[in-house]
């Protein structure tokens, strides 16, 4: 209250209402960053050794903040596959699900094609991979469309039947005479290729190209402005004549297939493989990405990277203080209650 | 195939379905009120590894089940401050809860991992006791099982046959209507929680602490999101659940039987069997009213300003 009345006369209000955001986002990190501090001394490790190396892994060499680029490949996708059917009104939950079927398509185009030169295979496994999760999205649009089924339920249902399918296909088809839970590793032709000898592969620039693309049609083309339209007021935008069953079913498909992207991505850029359920929540990590960025490209760049220092640094974590990698995720639950939970440390004349 | 081995199954489904079924009580009891809990899968996770390292360090499987349930209660009390009290988005805050549940189960459970426990206790029945050994061994259930359908016909009580059930109920309709007619939503969405959140935690200790007896990392494998599944399935009824859980756990018992006959049917593909009878059967009622789900079903109440 006091820092309002003391800048209120001073500062031009954007400064002011600027400075109070800085303020507030400053006290939210210090609460998680409290909040997990006191959960690391509890299980006897230093809480601010442990802060450091986190830093240290995202920024302290070029070699950990491209891992922090790395991990914040996949997560782009998924949150894109969230935001775009959003601005319509979907909620599209089924991230997790579109993505491992756009990397069983992707891995099927793999192993069929293998003696294909790397100039056809890449786009035809990018291709399939987008495929295979806007098929996965089809179902739930259709039964939107037709007001059968909402599409929560939906998009959450199948996100539980594509793991088991992957699984199903690898087991009993693809797997490697070695190991029963993955196939042979992809041929170099089916490797998106790498920058600068790090693991930072092509689909982070597509990703990026396609957040982009996503800003520009929503803010500069006519589709943006029906889309627009249909989420303000679908009934409205229905009676003026925007086919609202086609852009249902459109979206959530294009959602879809950029959640695929994300499968792609992961089976021909990161791991060169497809391993069962190797995703622990890349999906739903893009809903929450996509939702505490209200949609929009940039913030979801911004949050995207923000969760990728924590995830590296849960990888340090492991190696320098044994902690458990699947701990990380208390930080990041931390910081999701913390921005979930709106705090007010500064009270505001206009609420 | 001998009668032995279908009761073998049999006993292993009822075994496979317990802890879905105590999971599924509790979301049923969440979603009445108008909550949909995709934490579930954290609030599992938090609960069979408390209950477990509980189990471990004393000694005594029955107070791993008490700490399991209290976990389970108070991992919703965080659910319940963010959108009861914080006015949050439900599912965004429930894969919160499901994250952290990720993260605060390893670290509980690490020191546990491969250890062995104190199981809770198999009792017989006394009806049963003149069975032969083999057979009776089958039926040697513990108390969590038992309990069980009673438990289900007690939330099914409490739920249509009290006044508490009605006012959650109306708060799962039309909070604002309820609010209006004297009910406090609030402190009603934060009961409901409280205590799905003690049923999944009973289910999550019958997991670690009599079905698979050890812990490690993501163990409970999305019985979390089957149990959002079996409410809708068992249309948000406690009776029904019975049905849905039997049905999930029908399906494992059975690839066990086409197995044992020497049948080669994928269990992955099985395993998916809930989930597409589930969308069968949320197409088959196709938005007519009379199955819908509670009206105002992932709202964020919004009334009573502070």
């Amino acid at each position: 209250m006091s820092l309002n009345m003391d800048t209120k006369n001073k500062l031009p209000k954007p400064v002011q209402s600027l400075l109070n955001n800085l303020l507030r986002y400053l006290l939210m990190v210090l609460v998680v960053l409290v909040l997990f501090g006191i959960i690391l001394l509890i299980t006897g490790k230093d809480p601010l050794q442990s802060y450091l190396d986190i830093f240290r892994s995202a920024f302290g060499s070029a070699q950990g903040f491209s891992e922090v680029l790395v991990s914040m490949t996949p997560i782009l996708f998924t949150a894109l596959a969230v935001a775009l059917p959003s601005r319509l009104g979907l909620i599209n939950v089924g991230g997790e699900g579109q993505l491992y079927m756009g990397a069983c398509l992707a891995t099927w185009g793999a192993i069929t094609f293998s003696d294909q030169p790397i100039w056809l295979l890449l786009p035809l496994m990018t291709l399939l991979g987008f495929l295979g999760g806007a098929l996965w999205a089809v179902l739930p649009g259709v039964l939107k469309a037709m007001g059968l089924v909402n599409e929560t339920i939906t998009t959450l249902l199948l996100n539980s039947i594509a793991p088991k399918l992957v699984a199903f296909f690898v087991f009993g088809f693809w797997h490697s005479p070695m190991d029963t839970n993955k196939t042979p590793n992809f041929v170099p032709a089916a490797r998106l290729p790498t920058f600068f000898g790090t693991r930072v592969d092509l689909s982070l620039i597509i990703g990026l190209v396609l957040l982009g693309l996503f800003w520009f049609v929503m803010t500069k083309t006519c589709w943006g402005l029906e889309i627009r339209a249909i989420g303000g007021n679908s009934q409205a935008a229905k009676r003026s004549g925007i086919p609202l069953n086609k852009y249902w079913v459109l979206m959530l498909c294009l959602g879809g297939g950029i959640a695929g992207l994300a499968g792609m991505s992961q089976v021909s850029g990161y791991y060169g493989v497809l391993l069962v359920d190797f995703s622990r929540g890349l999906g739903f990590m893009g809903f929450l990405i996509s939702w505490m960025s209200f949609g929009d490209p940039v913030a979801i760049v911004i949050t995207s990277f923000v969760v990728s220092v924590i995830f590296t640094g849960g990888n340090m974590l492991q190696l320098t203080r044994g902690i458990p990698y699947a701990v990380i995720n208390i930080l990041l639950a931390l910081t999701l209650f913390v921005v979930l939970a709106q705090p007010k440390f500064i009270k505001r004349k206009t609420a | 195939m001998s009668t032995l081995a279908i009761l073998g199954v049999i006993s292993s489904a009822i075994f496979s379905g317990t802890s879905l079924l105590y999971t599924t009580l509790g979301e049923t009891i969440h979603q009445r009120s108008g909550i949909v809990n995709l934490g579930l899968e954290g609030v599992l996770l938090i609960s069979a590894s408390s209950g477990f390292a509980v189990a471990a360090l004393s000694g005594n499987p029955f107070l791993g089940v008490i700490v399991a349930a209290l976990a389970g209660g108070l991992a919703n009390m965080i659910l319940g401050y963010l959108i009861i009290t914080r006015r949050a988005n439900q599912l965004a805050s429930g894969l919160a809860l499901m994250f952290f549940g990720f993260g605060l189960s390893a670290l509980i459970g690490k020191p546990y991992v491969g250890i062995k426990i104190n199981a809770l206790p198999r009792i017989t029945l006394p009806a049963l006791s003149n069975l032969p050994t083999l057979y009776k061994s089958l039926f040697d259930f513990d108390i969590l099982i038992y309990l069980v359908i009673p438990i289900a016909v007690l939330i099914w009580w409490l739920l249509f046959k009290t006044k508490w059930g009605l006012g959650l109920r109306a708060v799962g309709e039309n909070a604002d209507t309820a609010f209006a007619s004297g009910r406090n939503p609030f402190l009603i969405r934060y009961q409901a929680l409280f205590l799905g959140g003690m049923l999944a935690g009973l289910g999550a200790a019958h997991l670690s602490l009599a079905y698979t007896m050890n812990w490690s990392e993501y163990m409970t494998a999305g019985r979390g999101f089957i149990a959002v599944a079996l409410v809708i399935f068992s249309k948000w009824h406690p009776l029904r659940a019975i049905g849905g859980a039997l049905l999930f756990s029908g399906a494992v018992a059975f690839q066990l039987f086409l197995q044992s006959s020497g049948v080669q049917v994928s269990p992955f593909l099985l395993d998916t069997i809930p989930y597409i009878l589930t969308l069968l059967v949320l197409l088959a009622w196709g938005g007519t009213r009379k199955h819908a789900a509670p009206a105002s079903l992932g709202r964020v109440y919004q009334g009573g300003q502070q």
